[in-house]
């Protein structure tokens, strides 16, 4: 699904330049729960940005979906992230001034789908995280951990082939945590493949598979659960 | 083209950023809205100018006499000149091609009779042409014909204001009026821009008069128009060589002022008209400065708003967002919001005019009014300013990398 080969990014700071991603190897597969770890400043934003395609990369090559992605104009990459991803932040990133389902079907409103049909599906969504009910809430109306399933819902409305993850526990306390990482891993039992990044332990635990990062370098590459759905 | 989402979108924004929406909206309100009054009380002071010389025709040229200052030619000062008929022919016959409208006067104050009722009026002996020269407009029946000069009939013209002194308001046509004995029928009213002097004169066939009180062909002065194809500086050089063959023919010291007068108010017009010029271009400035304040703070707070919705801008990216949409988004809010509050400033502007406007008339401020297409396109002009102010910030939000508009806080 994932597949890179010798990516290489660096950020130019002043007349230097920082060389963030030296060089990784990473292949992922269809249906895999993966989660990179790492300490901040290890790369592991800039990877999810660029297998994102929210950055691209300077060397090396990216297969999303065996689609080689190179000289991407951000119109191509904005259809791509549609299509094919599905975003979850820290910081939820919901519009304040839409409600949930609003939110959710947002998405769809980029792909051209009409009102009615997209507040359906949105709808679906919603009731799959649980949250039917708080359709109309705007998102100062919400929980931390609500906020993260409608951001959840927001990114499987499309029907994408990967959700990226970056910190989605970050800014939730440990039981909300728990309830997001289990929809999460819901997800990806349903077959969807879910790629996470964080810096804690127990969240990249409940991950099947944990690939470390230091200094823009894999430094380990595990799988732990043993009920692997390759 | 027209595409309901968006539409929803919009007003949803909209209507969830009062702050910003009420802020833009305002500035271009109070811009259109303060051009269209500046504009307005501009044109108000151009109507008092204007108004101010609309008196006559501002083509004229009055030709009076009066008594010599200088002796000339062995012939004694403080002699008479007496302007004669033979005068107008030879004005006519000279200068053909420069005269549009030429009538010789006698002026003479009269004691007017109707019934009960009376009150002494300046009555003048003119021609017919005389009607353009003072601007006179007829308001009932008619004014002096060529006729009535062959048939010395003994017919008026009266002022609007003659007939209220007279006959109360009453309709004057066809009554007969007593001027010093003589009855006289009343053909025509008129009324005058001029004012409420020029609105009591009466006008009687030129003829009648010089027959009844001028018994030697006596004129008193000369009116006339020149031909309006002259400029100014052809009509002056008309009258100095006029001025210059009367002075001749009455053998009259040609530095002597006294005697023969030719009045051409072709130099007053001149006048006017560059204070006129002076006057559009102030209007002008003033017009120009106002836009360009309006186009100024639209600009600023287009750049703030987009500025405020990186964030959001860079969610709708990462969601699917192309850049295309982003821009398009943008513009169409700009472009509504500009479109509708400047219909707003437009409406409230010309309301405001309309509702001050005749208590200015003290402050030599005439119907101050400003022409639709000028406001139409001050509003075009703005509503074009805000799409561009709006496009070029939202182009380089559309620009930026998502990534980038996300750590945006």
């Amino acid at each position: 699904m994932i597949k890179i080969e010798k990516l290489h990014k660096s950020y130019p700071i002043g007349k230097d330049s920082l060389h963030v991603l030296k060089g990784l190897d990473l292949h992922i597969k269809e249906g895999e729960f993966v989660s990179i770890m790492g300490a901040s400043g290890s790369g592991k934003s800039t990877l999810l940005n660029i297998v994102g395609l929210l950055d691209t990369h300077d060397e090396g090559n990216y297969f999303l979906n065996g689609q080689k992605i190179e000289e991407l104009d951000e119109k191509k990459a904005a259809i791509l992230r549609n299509k094919f991803l599905g975003f979850v932040f820290q910081s939820f990133n919901l519009i304040t001034y839409k409600d949930a389902l609003e939110n959710v079907a947002l998405p769809l409103y980029y792909q051209g789908m009409g009102r009615k049909e997209r507040q359906k599906i949105a709808l679906q969504y919603l009731d799959k995280v649980g949250l039917k009910d708080r359709a109309n809430h705007l998102p100062n109306e919400l929980s931390g951990g609500e906020k993260q399933r409608v951001a959840v819902a927001r990114a499987l409305a499309t029907n994408p082939k990967v959700v990226l993850a970056d910190e989605p526990t970050g800014a939730l306390d440990s039981k909300t945590s728990d309830s997001v990482m289990k929809l999460l891993t819901d997800i990806n039992r349903e077959g969807m493949t879910v790629f996470v990044i964080t810096h804690e332990e127990e969240i990249a635990a409940q991950t099947d598979r944990i690939v470390r990062l230091k200094d823009g370098v894999i430094i380990s590459d595990e799988r732990v659960n043993k009920t692997v759905n390759v | 083209m027209f595409d309901l989402d968006r539409w929803r979108e919009i007003f949803q924004r909209l209507r969830k950023n009062k702050m910003g929406t009420a802020l833009s909206g305002f500035t271009v309100s109070f811009a259109i809205l303060l051009f269209t009054l500046l504009f307005g009380v501009g044109n108000g002071l151009k109507h008092t100018f204007e108004e101010q010389f609309a008196g006559d025709a501002n083509n004229s040229v009055y030709i009076r006499t009066g008594r010599t200052t200088k002796p000339y030619k062995g012939l004694q000062s403080g002699r008479r000149i007496q302007l004669r008929n033979e005068d107008s022919k030879f004005m006519n016959e000279n200068f053909e091609d420069k005269i549009q409208f030429f009538s010789p006067n006698i002026e003479r104050n009269m004691q007017a009779i109707y019934k009960g009722e009376q009150n002494r009026y300046t009555v003048r002996g003119v021609y017919p042409d005389y009607q353009p020269l003072e601007s006179a407009e007829i308001e009932n029946g008619r004014f002096l014909s060529y006729l009535d000069i062959e048939n010395k009939a003994k017919v008026i013209a009266i002022g609007r204001l003659v007939e209220e002194d007279l006959f109360g308001g009453r309709n004057a046509l066809g009554k007969n009026i007593n001027l010093e004995g003589l009855s006289y029928k009343v053909i025509g009213v008129f009324n005058d821009p001029g004012g409420d002097n020029d609105e009591r004169f009466i006008y009687a066939p030129f003829t009648t008069l010089q027959g009844i009180y001028k018994p030697n062909d006596e004129v008193d002065y000369i009116g006339l128009t020149f031909n309006p194809e002259l400029s100014v500086d052809q009509a002056l050089a008309f009258t100095n060589l006029l001025t210059k063959q009367l002075k001749e023919k009455f053998s009259i010291d040609p530095r002597d002022q006294a005697a023969l007068r030719v009045q051409n108010y072709a130099e007053g017009t001149k006048n006017v008209e560059q204070f006129m010029g002076v006057l559009n271009i102030i209007i002008l400035f003033i017009g120009i400065g106002t836009m360009i304040a309006g186009i100024i703070c639209i600009s600023n707070i287009m750049v703030y708003l987009v500025k405020e919705r990186t964030k959001e801008l860079g969610i709708r990216k990462a969601l699917g967002a192309t850049p295309k949409s982003i821009v398009g988004m943008i513009l169409m809010e700009s472009i509504f919001i500009t479109a509708v509050a400047g219909y707003i400033g437009l409406l409230v502007g010309v309301f405001t005019l309309n509702a001050i406007g005749p208590g200015l008339e003290d402050y030599f401020i005439l119907n101050p009014s400003v022409e639709t297409y000028v406001v139409v396109g001050a509003t075009v002009v703005l509503v074009i300013a805000g799409t561009i102010a709006g496009y070029i910030p939202a182009k380089r939000a559309a620009r930026i990398k998502p990534i980038v508009a996300l750590n945006d806080e």
